[in-house]
């Protein structure tokens, strides 16, 4: 945890505690926590205009269709969370409590960008039009994967940390080599890789760092700060707020406030058309919280405490959203009645979904493993057809 | 027989069915050379990436003059980190690019190893096949080149047992110059592994082209076992670089009245098991021979596939040399861990004496 995140008051006066490190200068704030938008002269002050600017050109309609997508994407994780502890999932890495951060980014993408997601990005996969039931292949494990990668640029969950920030500069590397950068046309593209404050220790997001500075891949580091890294706090991972790492890469930081989906929106937007128009990386450090466990194998009670917990629930994403859309009455009762139903049907499908998917039969394992044909796996995959043949016709359980 | 005199034979066959001969004798380096060169000027989604490969050329000057040709953005040198080139490798791949890496020698691949075995090895199957990563990885392995340490390892079996790459090792220079070709056009991840020691040996060379199946079968060839020479009384298994030693070492056992078979096995994943149960067949007993540590090594495998399919046949265990279980040694001891010729000949010996 940096200076500024530690806590400052003793242990039992729960607000002070802990206190709000979004509040802090530097970081990008647009809609305070009570749902009021920072006065524009006090950003303008601040370096922040262009941002509240930008912001200001959100329409309603959007500001709305971000409020829906929190809303599913919380709806679809708690019943995904229950599925889990029903036996119908392995495992499950809740997303509850980081829904600005990835629904605000996702709605700053364009239809040709493409996204290089951790594990817990399932706010942005919705956003790019995965249908959510997909992300349950992989946690179900009926598959490694799940999905098209290429279908709604949307890559696949990668579970060794840090790795595919590597991939996402690659591929940014590629876009350039496209000429899909700095064409002032539709054409232009940028690619975003979503990774976590523990990830930012490992060797291959320092390198996709250098790399993405040096080739000025259009690329936007993407770094959510929810906290924790299991039950590592921030400052097992660094001594200084993530943001400061950015500039010794001579790559560009900005620091926002992850639970304010209005600001998160207008500074991924900035990064984006910077590196489509060949400006080249961004790193984004949107600060949030990991309201939930890690994932349902993990017991946070072992080493946070509940008062943390507490304070950030008061600093809620989508109760944000909810007060900002009220307060400038863009939303009336019904249309939080209508999401709140669409949830429900949407858990409703996905529960249904999640048991209709069954084992794929045993021999598909030897499937794909080579691009082209492999004899070891020919002879293996044959041998083990021949051998699961052999059972036919025997009683249950023996050989024949 | 040596295996000049195969490859000679091999490249005439080949120059009559072309229409413009234009053999040329060069060293294995100049060979890779060139069939890196074609493969970048036949291609718009080659590029080359890797440590000093561009304005230097390569430590080893495989890559001499290709930045100059193909520009900076083909030929690319990149930052030193392996990981990132590997990780980086596959984001192009996946972008429709077909990337070449250099990794400078055997040693610092160890970097790259959790973006070679963890992603590039596993893309297309984690993805249901939607994805391909055709990244090729050079690697200079071997040693007897006098270097200091971690400059003269054979990394492959740590690459072999995983799933999802194939490796290959050219032993001569017209293998060279065709293999790197069929690497880069094969689908599926590729470590094309070049023994360094053998870079500055020459050999008849077929530029034109002709002779190189770059169609969807190519990967078949690439992973073909080719019999150097041919013998009844043993036969011996290696590769890369230690192809020629053992032609060697069959020449000077045939002085003592023993006719070695040699087999170069270009491939080590896949291994061509049929060429060698149909050798040791014949034969009735197998030596394996390469750099890389016997244990749990190429050569492990090899006697159990072999001994599977040739039990009956096999007139004496399988022998292996190779490596020992020891950190590669000082230079000025290393020959006494290379497979030697006379280790070679004194398993030949061992094997005859069953
Ligand atoms: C290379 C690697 N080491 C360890 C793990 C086990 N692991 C899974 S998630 C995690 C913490 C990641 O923290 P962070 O990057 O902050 O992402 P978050 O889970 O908070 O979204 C660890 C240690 C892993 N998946 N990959
Ligand atoms: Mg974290």
């Amino acid at each position: 945890m940096s200076s500024t995140e530690t806590p400052v008051a003793p242990a039992g006066t729960t607000e002070l505690s802990w206190p709000d490190p979004c509040e802090v200068a530097g970081t990008v704030r647009l809609v305070a926590p009570d749902g009021s938008r920072l006065p524009a002269q006090a950003l303008e002050l601040s370096g922040h205009g262009v941002y509240a600017a930008a912001a200001a050109r959100t329409t309603p309609d959007q500001l709305r269709a971000m409020y829906r997508d929190m809303v599913l994407t919380r709806a679809f994780d708690r019943e995904a969370t229950s599925l889990q502890r029903q036996g119908e999932l392995g495992l499950w890495p809740e997303c509850r409590g980081q829904e600005a951060a990835q629904i605000g980014s996702a709605h700053a993408l364009r239809p040709r960008d493409h996204v290089f997601p951790s594990y817990r990005e399932h706010g942005v996969a919705h956003v790019r039009g995965l249908p959510l039931h997909e992300l349950l292949h992989l946690f179900r494990g009926t598959e490694h994967g799940g999905w098209d990668p290429t279908a709604h640029g949307f890559h696949l969950y990668t579970l060794v940390i840090g790795s595919h920030t590597l991939h996402a500069t690659g591929y940014g590397m590629g876009i350039q080599r496209d000429g899909d950068v700095g064409t002032g046309t539709d054409r232009d593209r940028a690619v975003v890789a979503y990774f976590g404050d523990g990830a930012t220790a490992q060797g291959d997001v320092n390198e996709a760092l250098v790399f993405a500075a040096t080739t000025n891949a259009p690329v936007v580091f993407f770094c959510q700060n929810n906290h924790w890294a299991i039950s590592a706090p921030t400052s097992v991972q660094t001594t200084v707020p993530l943001v400061e790492r950015a500039s010794g890469f001579g790559i560009p930081g900005v620091r926002v406030d992850g639970n304010d989906a209005v600001a998160v929106k207008a500074v991924t937007e900035a990064a984006l058309e910077r590196a489509r128009a060949g400006g080249g990386p961004t790193f984004i450090e949107a600060v949030t919280y990991r309201m939930g466990a890690h994932t349902t194998s993990d017991d946070p009670t072992r080493y946070r405490e509940r008062a943390e917990e507490e304070a950030w629930s008061r600093r809620d994403p989508i109760e944000r959203l909810a007060a900002l859309l009220r307060a400038e009455e863009h939303a009336d009762a019904d249309f939080f009645a209508a999401v709140e139903a669409e949830s429900a049907e949407l858990a409703a499908g996905v529960r249904t979904y999640c048991r209709s998917l069954t084992p794929p039969p045993a021999a598909t394992i030897f499937d794909h493993v080579y691009a082209s044909e492999h004899p070891l796996v020919a002879e293996e995959s044959a041998w083990f057809a021949q051998y699961e043949a052999s059972f036919d016709g025997a009683p249950a359980g023996g050989h024949a | 027989m040596s295996a000049e005199t195969v490859e000679t034979a091999e490249t005439s066959a080949t120059v009559e069915t072309s229409s413009r001969p234009s053999t040329e004798r060069l060293p294995m380096a100049r060979a890779i050379n060139a069939g890196l060169r074609r493969a970048l000027a036949t291609d718009d989604r080659v590029m080359l990436m890797g440590e000093d490969i561009g304005r230097l050329g390569g430590v080893f000057r495989v890559t001499d003059g290709l930045q100059a040709e193909f520009g900076t953005q083909r030929v690319v040198d990149s930052p030193l980190a392996e990981s990132g080139i590997l990780g980086t490798a596959i984001g192009l791949a996946m972008a429709g690019y077909r990337p070449v890496v250099e990794i400078q020698f055997d040693g610092f691949v160890f970097p790259a190893f959790d973006q070679i075995t963890t992603q590039l090895a596993k893309l297309h199957y984690r993805s249901a096949g939607r994805l391909q990563v055709p990244v090729v990885i050079r690697i200079p392995y071997g040693g007897n080149i006098g270097a200091i340490e971690h400059h003269s390892e054979s990394p492959e079996a740590l690459f072999a047992h995983t799933a999802g790459l194939r490796i290959v090792t050219p032993a001569t220079a017209a293998d060279a110059y065709s293999m790197i070709q069929q690497s880069i056009a094969s689908p599926d991840p590729v470590i094309f592994l070049e023994p360094k020691a053998r870079y500055w040996d020459k050999g008849e060379v077929d530029l034109s082209g002709d002779g190189v199946d770059l169609g969807p079968d190519g990967w078949r060839s690439l992973h073909v076992a080719r019999t150097v020479r041919t013998g009844t009384d043993l036969t011996i298994a290696a590769y890369g670089p230690t192809v020629a030693t053992a032609l060697a070492a069959a020449q000077v056992a045939e002085g003592e009245g023993h006719d070695v078979e040699v087999v170069d096995l270009r491939s080590v994943s896949p291994i061509d098991v049929d060429t060698l149960a149909e050798s040791v067949g014949r034969t009735g007993r197998l030596v394996v021979v390469h750099e890389a540590p016997m244990f749990f090594g190429p050569g492990a495998e090899i006697a159990a596939r072999v001994t599977e399919r040739c039990f009956h046949q096999l007139e004496a265990p399988v022998l292996r040399v190779g490596g020992f279980h020891t950190p590669y040694p000082a230079s000025s001891v290393e020959k006494e861990y290379l497979p030697s010729l006379d280790r070679i000949l004194d398993a030949v010996d061992r094997s005859l004496a069953y």
